[in-house]
């Protein structure tokens, strides 16, 4: 419950802070280079004396824009991946299987990174530098991530497909896709909703991770992971520029893994005493 | 044990051959070729390049230079590095032992973190034991080891001074100092990715403990009057660990992720920090060269995940 609260501060933060909060993200002031938190300044500045908090508070609308797109496309292909592999068997059930255990054994940061050396450019000159890295990076962390939502649903399309009330609606003469649609996967859709509230925290954790490496967004998008890579070499003089983005990280994976973890229970009938 | 061994060999190998797939086509999709920087050029005229591509068979159907690609990667014969002027296979050479020593190191650590707390949390839920190192193993895992890199380098390199946050490779001394000196330096790199594995092993290690500890057998154990610590090690542990070697195994890929961020931030002179220096420095062979050398780890790792599999429940192997 706590966890819930704390997220919504932070996401109504992140979505009206910029609004609000007067100083905006690229005011550059060399008066205040690298001062520690103060009135004027809360969170601080970094060596451009630009106000952290601002940036924070931008920067964070992405991060969590990046997780909540790239959790619902890992969804929707988990999803429709699953309930293919689920409702046909036979060899299109084995041949997804097999694709989703290739996806589980890849290297998946080594590949992230491999995409957007490669892709990096092309989409910057098509959807311009924003979007374009918007895009890339939601595409590649959810074409990662929907591999347990696909063997989620499977698993659940298996069980499903022979209760008594599937049948029925078969019996009744359902065609396939309506079974599907109507009976089946509203029922399965319990363990898929827990797998995603993890991987939004997942996707910020990656794009974080991407940022921080310096292949992520460009730093006049100072998403938190981008605000860490800057700080970096300035940890010595102000350690407070990196403490808030990381601190902010942090809090928004941990309440997030925290709500998966309530929601598992609350939809788990088989859970752990 | 044999024919188990050499099925999950033979199952390991199509999968090898997935990922060469996938990576090729990644590479064949992207736009711009090894040659297109050369088409800028003026001073290289029209006809050398087309020999250039010709001699590299840029031109050919992509079946044919996949199979080319995939002979030469077998061959050992991995291209030749434009930034740092050798062969890509001598630079990785030089850089998997660091790699593989850290993340040894790092897994051992969690193993040893993750075993005994997982296992006590589970035999008394819901103590005060447990519910502290429940609390503090969803903290371990929502940290991600970038900023745990960071926070250690601040408190323990910049604030205290008590160790070194540059990772040397060229350390002078020998025998107990070198040894001592490496330690000093790695403790840092193997104790944040060890307490981050450390931390989601530990929750996968108490539930499957608390599934196991509810089985049959584990009543009739304890009704024959055996010892409660024989019943803990010899009944429930056991079985409890093959769902995590499993899960291990499932969070391999992670592992060296983690492991390419940690050398990043350490200065660890890896193959994690070779490719993304690579990757900032254009060094196509290089990037296409450790991919691949990630892929083969992630699978060698899964094969041992697998073994361990089989020694754990005989009943797989003889299936």
């Amino acid at each position: 419950m706590f966890s819930l609260v704390l997220l919504l501060l932070m996401v109504a933060a992140v979505v009206l802070g910029p609004l609000l909060w007067p100083l905006a993200v690229n005011d550059i002031d060399f008066t205040a280079r690298l001062k520690g938190p103060s009135l004027a300044h809360p969170l601080g500045t970094d060596d451009l004396g630009q106000d952290i908090l601002a940036r924070m508070l931008y920067g964070g609308r992405i991060s969590l824009a990046v997780g909540l797109a790239a959790m619902a496309m890992a969804i929707s292909v988990g999803v429709t991946i699953g309930a293919i592999a689920g409702i046909s068997r036979g060899a299109v059930d084995a041949a997804l299987m097999w694709l989703t255990d290739l996806f589980l054994s890849l290297p998946q940061l080594p590949l992230l990174l491999l995409l957007i050396y490669l892709f990096r450019d092309t989409l910057k000159t098509r959807f311009g530098p924003e979007m374009g890295v918007f895009i890339m990076i939601v595409l590649v962390i959810g074409g990662f991530r929907w591999m347990p939502v696909a063997r989620l649903v499977r698993a659940q399309f298996f069980s499903l497909r022979e209760k008594e009330f599937v049948e029925a609606a078969r019996a009744l003469g359902a065609t396939t896709a309506r079974q599907v649609w109507r009976h089946i996967l509203p029922n399965a859709l319990g363990p898929v909703i827990v797998a995603g509230t993890i991987d939004v925290a997942a996707a910020i954790i990656a794009e974080s991770t991407l940022s921080f490496l310096g292949l992520g967004f460009p730093p006049d998008i100072p998403t938190w992971g981008r605000i860490l890579f800057d700080s970096k070499d300035y940890l010595d003089i102000a350690p407070h520029w990196a403490l808030f983005p990381g601190l902010a990280i942090f809090l928004a994976v941990l309440t997030i893994n925290f709500i998966g973890d309530g929601l598992r229970d609350a939809l788990d009938p088989r859970r752990v005493l | 044990m044999g024919p188990y061994i050499l099925r999950r060999l033979l199952i390991a190998l199509p999968s090898l051959l997935g990922i060469s797939v996938v990576l090729f086509t990644v590479l064949a999709l992207a736009p711009g070729d090894p040659f297109g920087e050369m088409a800028l050029n003026p001073n290289v005229p029209p006809q050398v390049r087309e020999a250039l591509r010709a001699k590299f068979g840029l031109d050919d159907p992509v079946w044919q230079r996949y199979f080319r690609w995939l002979w030469a990667m077998l061959h050992g014969d991995w291209g030749f590095s434009f930034i740092s002027r050798i062969d890509v296979d001598t630079l990785i050479w030089q850089r998997v032992p660091v790699t593989l020593a850290v993340i040894g190191a790092s897994q051992l650590l969690a193993l040893a973190i993750a075993l005994p707390v997982g296992i006590y949390s589970a035999i008394k839920p819901y103590s005060w034991f447990d519910r502290i190192a429940s609390t503090l193993a969803f903290v371990g895992f929502s940290l991600p080891t970038f900023f745990t890199g960071l926070l250690l380098i601040l408190v323990f390199s910049i604030k205290l001074g008590w160790l070194p946050f540059v990772y040397r490779a060229d350390i002078a001394t020998t025998g107990w100092a070198w040894w001592s000196e490496q330690l000093h330096q790695s403790i840092m790199p193997i104790v944040v990715l060890g307490l981050f594995q450390g931390a989601s092993w530990t929750r996968y290690v108490r539930s499957s403990m608390l599934d196991v500890v509810r089985l049959d057998h584990v009543n009739t154990a304890r009704s024959k009057g055996l010892a409660e610590r024989t019943v803990v090690l010899k009944h429930v542990v056991r079985n409890a660990l093959i769902p995590v070697v499993t899960l291990v195994a499932l969070t391999m890929p992670q592992v060296f992720g983690g492991a390419i961020v940690t050398e990043q931030i350490f200065r660890i002179p890896g193959i994690g920090s070779l490719l993304i220096d690579a990757i900032l420095r254009n060094d196509t062979p290089v990037i296409m060269a450790v991919t691949f050398v990630f892929a083969c780890l992630v699978i060698l790792f899964n094969l041992i995940a697998d073994l361990l599999y089989g020694w754990l429940d005989p009943r797989i192997s003889y299936r």
